[in-house]
């Protein structure tokens, strides 16, 4: 997301086309991610030079085949800093989002199935949530809640993402919940907990998925420019957000400085987005198929 | 409609009061001694008693909130323990410049959302459609921290275009001309940022209100494309473009945040940045109190200038 706000992601899965098929640039995308994952998870196993060991005699050396995307300012090598630095970025934004998921998908279900005074009642708080700009509020909670490490930011961003959770969980299960199958089930006695794992789960999984890698894209933008502010985990521990913060200062010197993990998180968003996107589409049945 | 905007500022009253409840208690999110962390261990007592007083210290934590939002209410947000101004001062004068950034960004997305957007809907799928929604969507996942920074590096370093880079801004009151070359990177990557939600947005409802029957109707009357689309058309379009206009302001406020920080504009935002660093904590709280309440504040406007576009939603 080019601005950080889930309630543009959430515009994003109300408005994409429908019944589209997946295509050869869907797997790339589904590639890359999986290449960024396996390299945050097994960063410290592969052949990879120490990303805080500085070097004075290559400092700011240009891409080459020592340090294949160069070095910065204090000799790092730029390339094991980003691949070190996709840690944190993947990190928040799964945590976050599995919190947000975690408390707002089952509220959400649960309200729009049951109905009635439970739904108006947590419908309304969860408005009155979303009025508050969560990125201000985020920004406001790191600022005091010090000192910042990358709990608190997982925690904050996590909380922050639940009502928009909940509403896009809700709108998708009320669409559903009103369909004769579930009526059906519901006639025959099925119980609650069948009927909402079996019947209205799955028919919402598409939506949910989607929600959840666009959501995941958005917060990995929302780390990052807290990481350029200098409110995310403080340095010498890279992340794609601080590292681009730090090649604010030497522009003019070191220009891959800024470029690489522009790049890499640029990337990573497209894939991401790009997955969500289609997966969205893909499994849309409502119109198109039906 | 009076029923309508009764429940909404019943509602904006709620929120304002969860806002203030939240502002009101990040000053005890701070590890230790509010007074120690704000002031410094080297504070002098009259320093504490002016704290103390502002802050209703020495009292139960409830009390403590009445008495804090008595001093907001009067427009007494504290003074900065860092350059002994008031915080109410500091923001009366970062507050325009965020303003002209958004309002110069706005007209920018605007001017270019608008045509675009209808070009796509009057052939959906065409080429130019393909093209733009591609371009769209890769601007989508380009953060406006990496725009700015691509934008600096060439146009003012590579290009060299003088009023352009970091720490050249000039206020409005001295040189208007100065002034907007200051500001037009920071404007045009929010007018990106802005434009892409708005293109696509704008797109997909014209599509859909272009298979309307009252569509079909002006066509089959012969007026012509054009007035179909700016008179017919854009109309009941316009509501969607709106709505999404309210939800981008947040956002929009924060990009405006991280742009003034990379090329020093003295906004909120690179005031907020320099407040958090030096710990000036009533400058932060301030801030995020006035930026909130002003969101808000402004999403309300904007559902009453849908409500007149669209009688029908205050209806439902």
């Amino acid at each position: 997301m080019s601005s950080f706000s889930l309630e543009e992601a959430e515009l994003m899965v109300e408005k994409s086309e429908k019944g589209e098929p997946l295509g050869l640039f869907f797997w790339i995308c589904v590639f890359w991610i999986g290449l960024n994952v396996f390299g945050a998870i097994f960063a410290n196993v592969l052949p990879l030079p120490n990303p805080l060991n500085e070097n004075f005699n290559a400092i700011n050396v240009g891409p080459g085949l020592h340090h294949l995307f160069g070095t910065d300012d204090l000799g790092r090598d730029i390339f094991s800093r980003i691949v070190y630095g996709s840690r944190v970025s993947i990190t928040v934004g799964i945590g976050a989002i599995l919190i947000g998921f975690g408390v707002g998908a089952p509220l959400g279900m649960l309200a729009a199935y049951r109905r009635g005074r439970f739904d108006s009642f947590l419908t309304t708080i969860m408005y009155v949530l979303l009025a508050f700009p969560a990125i201000i509020a985020t920004i406001a909670v790191l600022s005091f809640w010090t000192p910042r490490s990358l709990f608190k930011i997982i925690v904050v961003i996590g909380v922050a993402s639940i009502p928009l959770v909940y509403r896009v969980i809700r709108t998708a299960t009320l669409s559903v919940a009103t369909k004769d199958y579930v009526i059906a089930a519901k006639v025959q006695g099925a119980t609650d907990r069948r009927i909402l794992m079996k019947e209205l789960l799955p028919n919402i999984a598409p939506i949910a998925v989607s929600f959840f890698l666009i959501g995941v894209a958005t917060v990995i933008t929302l780390e990052g420019a807290l990481a350029f502010l200098g409110l995310s985990v403080n340095p010498p521990t890279p992340s794609w957000g601080n590292m681009i913060n730090e090649a604010r200062t030497v522009l003019t010197q070191n220009v891959w400085l800024a470029f690489f993990p522009s790049l890499a998180l640029c990337l990573f968003l497209i894939a991401l987005n790009f997955i969500g996107d289609r997966i969205r589409s893909h499994f849309d049945v409502t119109e198109v198929k039906l | 409609m009076l029923r309508y905007l009764t429940k909404r500022l019943m509602l904006l009253v709620g929120i304002v009061f969860v806002i203030s409840v939240g502002s009101f208690y990040l000053i005890h999110l701070l590890p230790g001694n509010p007074a120690t962390v704000i002031l410094g261990f080297g504070a002098t007592p009259e320093a504490k008693a002016i704290l103390y007083k502002q802050l209703g210290l020495s009292k139960p934590i409830y009390l403590q909130y009445f008495v804090w939002l008595g001093n907001i209410l009067h427009g007494n947000l504290g003074v900065s323990f860092i350059s002994q101004t008031t915080v109410s001062s500091v923001i009366r004068s970062a507050l325009p410049i965020d303003g002209e950034i958004i309002i110069l960004s706005q007209i920018m997305a605007f001017a270019a959302a608008i045509p675009t957007a209808m070009r796509s809907a009057r052939k959906p799928d065409g080429i130019i459609d393909r093209v733009l929604g591609a371009t769209s969507f890769t601007l989508l996942s380009i953060p406006p921290y990496i725009l700015i920074v691509v934008l600096v590096l060439f146009i003012s370093i590579k290009l060299g275009v003088s009023g352009t880079g970091p720490s050249a801004y000039v206020s409005l009151g001295t040189d208007w001309i100065t002034n907007l070359e200051s500001l037009s990177l920071p404007a045009f990557t929010l007018a990106t940022v802005s434009f892409v939600v708005y293109y696509r947005i704008l797109r997909s409802d014209l599509i859909a209100t272009l298979q309307e029957e009252f569509i079909t109707m002006a066509r089959s009357k012969g007026i012509s494309q054009r007035r179909i689309m700016w008179c017919h058309a854009f109309r009941p379009s316009s509501v969607a473009l709106l709505g999404a206009a309210s939800v981008n302001i947040g956002s929009l406020l924060a990009a405006g945040f991280v742009v003034q920080y990379l090329l020093q504009i003295p906004g909120l935002g690179y005031t907020l940045i320099l407040a958090i660093n030096e710990s000036d904590f009533l400058v932060v709280q301030g801030i995020v109190l006035t930026v909130s309440v002003l969101v808000v504040a402004i999403n309300f406007f904007f559902d009453f200038v849908i409500n007149m576009v669209d009688p029908r939603i205050s209806r439902e």
